[in-house]
């Protein structure tokens, strides 16, 4: 298991698009350490030859028939929308 | 039987109600008035409509009046003010998951569990309070304000669903939802003094309930009795084709179910995991749940010990797992369909980042980083893959255990209800006073937490009692066994 100073909390705000202030940045450094050091203990299983577990009740191949059904309306789905007009939700610019 | 129909149990409404004792408006009028007098020191709800609960109110009276004229049945919860916690969908009700990132967000349509209480005659009552996003065990990461226990409004009602747990203990509701994800109904139900029930994963759609750890999550009732809780369970189960982890299971009448096997003297097989009962366990909670023991061996109950050896690694599995879901499934809120949006964003990528930032609060920020990291490139089979084995080796655990025994008690908190703040700089601490719940969770077990007791001081001790799969029945039965020969349900808060 990596160590929990390999940690890079920057690289991984970054990745999860969070932007921190530099209290939130000590703050959560130590405390996230603390965490991962107590995650660490993990590494005392014994874990070969065990298939992992994602669901306690894995159920696949869940098929619908491919029948329309009603949905939200528009005005339903625009509802809660930041920023909207005639019908769409209003963005920054993307591309230039 | 309690004086104040605040107070009643669902059964006890129910039956008044069908004999024509009181109506569903006066019955809502005395919660609405109740709530009104505590509401100020318990805080339990983010926000209540009561024109709109009466309104329902004045609706179910005449469904049962047309009921009657035409002799048809009655529906289980009809007429009966059942608390929703606010991370589950009210069409045209607000669904802020206590965030500010959801301050402003309307529910655009019901959630299969809100479909199908009301389709069960109940009336959807208020928006309860919670750990932001069901993130934490205190109510206290609420960006809208921390509940209170309504039996020492110094300490916490647990979390996350403590305003679901303290509106029922207070009077404010007659029964009430939550979602577990970790132990989120079993925990604030035995810091509270009620009944709370997390059902096994698939038993109940989750489909409208703000998703925080996909594979864990499970929607269960908050009840002063464990009929209550059944009737409630036997109303929100069954296969949603709108949920596909929901199971295609028949759904038993669990009280019928728990009845029957009273009649049938049925003697339990019950395993006490030694791995429960050690360091960190506070001794008036150990000597309460010890009691409870006794009480199920005096009835005839046979009592084991069993082993959960790989226990000491559930909260460790637990905070990879349930963070990794959450960084994956609150990668929604990006300021653009819906929910808060920054307005100092210069460009699409910093929409997001400012967004996120100002939407969501700190322990939520700290589990989508944690989760974040765990997924990361170089580092996924490290954590992630690893905690998923541990998972299997924890849920082998259990099973291993159910060949000797039907059901396992434990307790269901290490300690009793702590102070506000104690544990607010430390998550880690937070963390650790799940160490009970988790495994069950991990493992998609169904659990209850029952009142086993008070200590010296007057706060609340649950019994936690964890079922085998899909076996909700036998649970509740024996949940059943030891309510019936205590008095714990006919002592309430004083407020």
């Amino acid at each position: 298991m990596p160590k929990p100073e390999d940690f890079n909390l920057d690289h991984v705000a970054n990745l999860a698009r969070i932007n921190l202030t530099a209290e939130e940045k000590a703050r959560f450094a130590s405390q996230l350490g603390d965490v991962l050091t107590y995650i660490a203990q993990l590494n005392e299983v014994n874990v070969e030859g065990v298939e992992p577990t994602a669901h306690a009740f894995p159920v696949v191949n869940v098929w619908a028939a491919d029948v329309a059904e009603p949905g939200l309306s528009v005005e339903d789905a625009l509802r809660n929308a930041p920023q909207k007009r005639d019908n769409m939700f209003v963005v920054p610019k993307v591309v230039e | 039987m309690p004086q104040e129909l605040f107070n009643a149990s669902v059964a006890e409404l129910s039956r008044m109600m069908g004999a024509g004792e009181v109506s569903s408006v006066e019955l809502m009028a005395s919660v609405v008035a109740r709530t009104k007098a505590v509401e100020g020191r318990v805080h339990a709800f983010n926000s209540f409509d009561e024109a709109d609960a009466l309104a329902q109110a004045r609706a179910s009276d005449q469904r049962r009046a047309q009921a009657k004229a035409s002799g048809s049945p009655v529906p289980a919860l009809e007429g009966i003010p059942v608390g929703i916690k606010d991370v589950i969908s009210v069409a045209g009700q607000p669904l802020t998951a206590s965030s500010r990132m959801l301050a402003n967000f309307v529910s655009p349509y019901d959630a299969t569990v809100t479909r199908k209480l009301k389709a069960a005659g109940a009336i959807c009552w208020g928006r309860l309070n919670l750990d932001e996003f069901a993130m934490g065990s205190s109510t206290e990461n609420s960006a809208f304000g921390v509940t209170s226990n309504p039996w020492d409004l110094e300490r916490v009602p647990g979390g996350s669903s403590g305003g679901s747990a303290a509106a029922v203990a207070a009077g404010e509701a007659i029964a009430s939802l939550g979602s577990d994800t970790g132990g989120s109904i079993r925990q604030p139900a035995a810091l509270c003094s009620i009944v709370g029930l997390k059902p096994s994963y698939g038993r109940v759609s989750r489909y409208g309930l703000i998703a925080f750890a996909s594979s864990l999550d499970q929607i269960g009732p908050f009840a002063r009795s464990v009929e209550d809780a059944a009737t409630l369970l036997g109303a929100i189960s069954g296969h949603d084709p709108k949920d596909s982890t929901s199971l295609r299971m028949e759904v038993p009448d669990y009280n019928r179910g728990i009845a029957e096997l009273a009649r049938s003297g049925r003697k339990w097989k019950l395993g006490i995991p030694k791995e429960y009962f050690g360091e960190g366990l506070d001794p008036e909670v150990g000597a309460a749940v010890q009691a409870a023991i006794d009480e199920y061996r005096r009835q005839g109950c046979e009592i084991r010990e069993v082993s959960l050896p790989h226990t000491r690694y559930a909260v460790g599995a637990y905070y990879i797992i349930a963070t990794a879901e959450c960084s994956s499934n609150l990668a929604r809120f990006d300021g653009v369909r819906y929910g808060h949006r920054s307005k100092d964003a210069t460009d699409a990528l910093d929409l997001y980042f400012k967004s996120r930032a100002e939407g969501f609060g700190p322990e939520v920020k700290r589990r989508i980083i944690l989760g974040t990291y765990v997924l990361s490139s170089g580092y996924y089979d490290a954590y992630y893959l690893r905690a998923q084995k541990v998972r299997t080796l924890i849920r082998r655990d259990f099973l291993e255990a159910y060949k000797q025994v039907d059901a396992i008690l434990t307790p269901t908190s290490p300690t009793p209800a702590f102070k506000k703040g104690e544990k607010a700089a430390n998550p880690l601490a937070m963390y650790l006073n799940d160490i009970y719940t988790i495994g069950v969770n991990l493992a998609g077990l169904p659990g209850i937490s029952i009142p086993c007791g008070f200590t010296a001081g007057g706060l609340p001790i649950g019994l936690q009692v964890i079922g085998q799969p899909f076996k909700e029945t036998e649970l509740l039965a024996v949940a059943r066994t030891y309510e019936e020969r205590n008095g714990w349900r006919s002592r309430f808060p004083k407020l």
